[in-house]
């Protein structure tokens, strides 16, 4: 295995961890309004990825600057190219960021409407188009022989592209329900895991569906195992949520998007943007890398630094590791 | 098209925008993390309220800050890729590196142990709790080198070949990436003007309060700590930018001649205090300037030779090609003013503030005051201020606040603008760095996206700032006195509310 293609597991690596834990507390941001009775119980969904929303965001901003310095080509393609539905997810990052750390500090209760609302919209968006970009990835774009996107933005609307956005927006809401009913104690928790049970049949639907359609399309051996794993890892989230075993069912979600992740990088390889113009054409993890002096400082990085994040960000999840309801929140917001 | 309208011009101006307003929380997310840190940290060794008072109100201040530091930070990750996508292909080899550095190790350091010390107070021991607003500022203080080496490798490349088969620029040397002397005075300069920036921050809402005699103890702390940063980081910002001044004149000598629009080369070159009339005519109608500082500045020589913009303009067309070399000559020239008076000012009230409050050095002891007074301002042996002039010390103190802010863009902006044409310096232009494939309506929508969420945002953060900075520091509960003496907080209690909750 040669650097550039190690450099590829990686950023695969990034994407799953940022889709992982950025996709349950996306989860967690639309279930404010799918699962939450009242305001008080929509705080107690946002204080459950309080503490850890901004540390699962770094995972999209390494992954952003990991494909700079690994696979230039690459990350000048992809944003240059997907310009707008880009500059949409930045859009909601912001105010995302300012709306959990603004919300509780003033008493006005518009104010803090204003910002649920926000945090809403701001978690919907970027779930629903992060699929929508993989879509496009996997799928292939017009890409000419200079590796410039020369698609327009209604290119990338296209069905399959769609299809991959509900995906991701089922997928992470279920892992956030999953994650809620982990995570509190209460009525809210029953409910939680009742809408878990809605969300995850509807996801599996979708997912089987786009995963299906992606391995005809693309797909080879090592990709199918991923499939099937991600299906069977699905399924059995379902089953562990019923039987109320909370902490399996979240797992078991987890597993799920790692397959899902793996199995678009998988029918993705050797190519990290495929042209549908003209397969010469194609960015490849050859033609779109770094120098091999380069990939080596940086696996020399990635094998220091990755470990140690997991290990304090582990430890971050272990001191917030108690259930929370609403008699935890303070009534007069503590800020 | 209109040149004016140009994705070069666009999105130069959309990476000014957006850029100058994400560094006006830079800075004071590095300083106020160490100096919150640092109160902390005296709260924890002397178990005096006040201090813990004292980390509670800066540390809200910090976090309203931070908030926005962070969200800016977003769009500075992504926006080479999506308006600068032949610059990243260009240069992604060498640039990129950093970048991922600066993310794997710095951003995710201050995220992760931010939310720690955010929701951690009843969650984690008073010295766990204290160690993570120190990992904070060690990762804003990474991020910051790590992102200025890969700005010092735009002003001075080092440690690159070009591939001329793949048409870019690759890495050979990351050690002088990370270490050349342009990175290093680089940090230094941009560290002691954070510092400088905290500093005064903390004097101006401090003197805010103390003007009007509220929040005393708290307020004289942050006072003190604030006059003794920024005298220190003035100090050093000035050592530091001279040193930044003399490299620049070695590496990049358009950007010393655009800086004091000497037009044509001369030995002991003036600098000007002050210049009225057209300078992108090569002279002033009205100058107040200091013999040979000009020369002093560049080389440590007040008779040295300093080449003007023409002699300049032509070694490089000799050396680059045909071309206009020169920056906007207005804009280096008052961009330099600027930063250096407007960061001087604030030095100035530090300096005039540390003298006014002192405690007791040649001060008589019927103007000596209790823990709990304001300072008298003192500034010969026996007699306070006049009223008059007091308001007016104060005043000034208060104003400081926004000095290094000024200061700091415009920083920027005359090393970014003084580079010009160059993104590279001596490698790559400006011109052949945008994105081809983005066209003017895309680049105009984000432009206009980014400025107007950006004011709004602007407004509320502002809004939020006024209303702590009146609030004072909170007073202290039971709980805050006693921290949990375990990983977790105490078990006691399952249904105890959270001390932060969002």
């Amino acid at each position: 295995m040669e650097l550039h293609d190690v450099w590829f597991v990686l950023i695969a690596v990034l994407w799953t961890g940022y889709f992982f834990l950025e996709g349950f507390d996306f989860g967690v941001g639309i279930l404010t309004k799918l699962l939450a009775r009242d305001r008080l119980e929509k705080r107690v969904l946002i204080n459950t990825v309080g503490p850890v929303w901004d540390g699962n965001e770094v995972w999209l901003l390494t992954a952003g600057g990991a494909t700079f310095a690994a696979f230039p080509e690459w990350y000048a393609t992809l944003f240059s190219g997907f310009y707008l539905p880009l500059l949409v997810i930045l859009v909601c990052l912001i105010v995302r960021g300012v709306a959990f750390e603004y919300r509780a500090k003033r008493p006005e209760e518009n104010w803090q409407r204003n910002w649920e609302t926000a945090i809403f919209w701001t978690s919907l968006v970027p779930a629903f188009l992060w699929g929508v970009a993989f879509g496009n990835i996997v799928h292939g774009v017009k890409i000419d022989r200079n590796f410039e996107y020369v698609g327009t933005f209604w290119n990338l609307l296209n069905p399959y592209a769609l299809l991959g956005g509900l995906v991701t927006l089922t997928l992470f809401t279920f892992h956030g329900t999953v994650f809620t009913a982990l995570k509190t104690v209460g009525d809210i928790r029953v409910r939680a895991r009742k809408l878990a049970t809605k969300i995850g049949v509807l996801t599996a639907v979708l997912a089987v569906v786009f995963l299906l359609w992606t391995q005809i399309d693309s797909g080879d051996g090592k990709s199918l195992v991923a499939l099937v794993v991600a299906a069977a890892a699905l399924l059995a989230a379902l089953g562990a949520n019923l039987r109320g075993r909370e902490g399996w069912a979240f797992a078991l979600s987890g597993v799920t998007i790692v397959a899902a992740v793996a199995m678009l990088f998988l029918s993705l390889f050797p190519n990290v943007m495929p042209s549908s113009l003209n397969g010469d054409w194609s960015l490849t993890v050859t033609n779109a890398s770094s120098s091999p002096y380069t990939l080596k400082i940086m696996t020399w990085l990635a094998a220091i630094a990755t470990p140690l994040v997991l290990l304090y960000q582990g430890w971050t999840y272990w001191v917030f590791r108690k259930r929370i309801g609403t008699q935890h929140i303070a009534a007069e917001a503590a800020h | 098209m209109y040149l004016a309208l140009a994705p070069e011009t666009l999105a130069r101006w959309q990476f000014g925008i957006t850029t100058v307003y994400h560094f006006l929380f830079v800075p004071l997310t590095i300083s106020l993390a160490a100096l919150t840190a640092g109160l902390q940290t005296a709260w924890v060794r002397t178990e005096k309220e006040k201090y813990l008072r004292a980390t509670k109100f800066w540390g809200k201040l910090f976090l309203i800050n931070i908030a926005m530091g962070v969200v800016t930070g977003i769009v500075q990750e992504f926006q080479f890729g999506m308006n600068w996508s032949d610059y990243s292909r260009f240069v992604g080899d060498i640039f990129g590196a950093p970048l991922a550095f600066e993310a794997l190790i710095a951003f995710f350091f201050e995220s992760t142990f931010i939310g720690l010390w955010i929701f951690g107070w009843d969650k984690l021991p008073k010295k766990i709790h204290l160690a993570c607003i120190w990992m904070v500022s060690i990762g804003t203080i990474l991020s910051a080198y790590f992102i200025l080496a890969a700005n010092s490798w735009m002003q001075h490349p080092v440690g690159y070949k070009i591939d001329k088969a793949k048409g870019r620029a690759e890495l050979t040397d990351f050690l002088a990436v990370l270490t050349q002397n342009t990175t290093v005075a680089q940090v230094f300069h941009t560290l002691s003007a954070s510092f400088l920036t905290g500093g005064a921050f903390m004097i101006g809402i401090a003197a805010f309060h103390l003007f009007r005699k509220k929040h005393i103890s708290v307020m004289k702390t942050s006072l003190r700590l604030g006059l003794v940063t920024v005298v220190i980081a003035g100090l050093l910002t000035a050592i530091s930018g001279d040193t930044l001044g003399k490299v620049m004149f070695k590496q990049q000598p358009m950007k010393m001649a655009a800086a004091e629009a000497l037009w044509d080369g001369q030995d002991s070159a003036p600098f000007s205090i002050f210049a009225y009339g057209d300078v992108s005519k090569g002279h002033n109608t009205v100058e107040l300037s200091v013999p040979g500082l000009l020369s002093f500045l560049a080389d440590g020589n007040f008779n040295s030779h300093v080449p003007g913009i023409n002699d300049t303009n032509k070694a490089e067309q000799q050396k680059y090609g045909a071309g206009d070399y020169r920056p906007i000559i207005p804009v280096t020239f008052w961009a330099f003013r600027w930063m250096i008076g407007f960061g001087m000012a604030s030095f100035g009230v530090g300096l005039a503030g540390l003298w006014l409050t002192r405690k007791k050095f040649m001060l008589p002891q019927h103007l000596r005051v209790g823990e709990d007074e304001v300072p008298n301002l003192v500034l010969f042996k026996n007699k306070a201020l006049s009223p008059k002039l007091g308001r007016l010390y104060w005043l000034a103190a208060i104003w400081t606040l926004g000095f290094p802010l000024i200061a700091n863009s415009w920083g920027w902006i005359f090393t970014e603008m003084g580079r010009q044409p160059w993104v590279v310096y001596g490698v790559l232009k400006t011109s052949a760095a945008v994105s081809p494939g983005v066209s003017q309506t895309e680049i105009l929508i984000s432009m206009i996206t980014f400025t107007v969420l950006y004011a709004v945002l602007a407004v509320v953060e502002v809004k939020l700032l006024v209303k702590y900075v009146k609030a004072g520091p909170p007073e202290l509960t039971e709980d805050d006195l006693n921290p949990p003496t375990k990983i977790g907080g105490e078990t006691r209690d399952a249904d105890k509310p959270m001390a932060f909750s969002y």
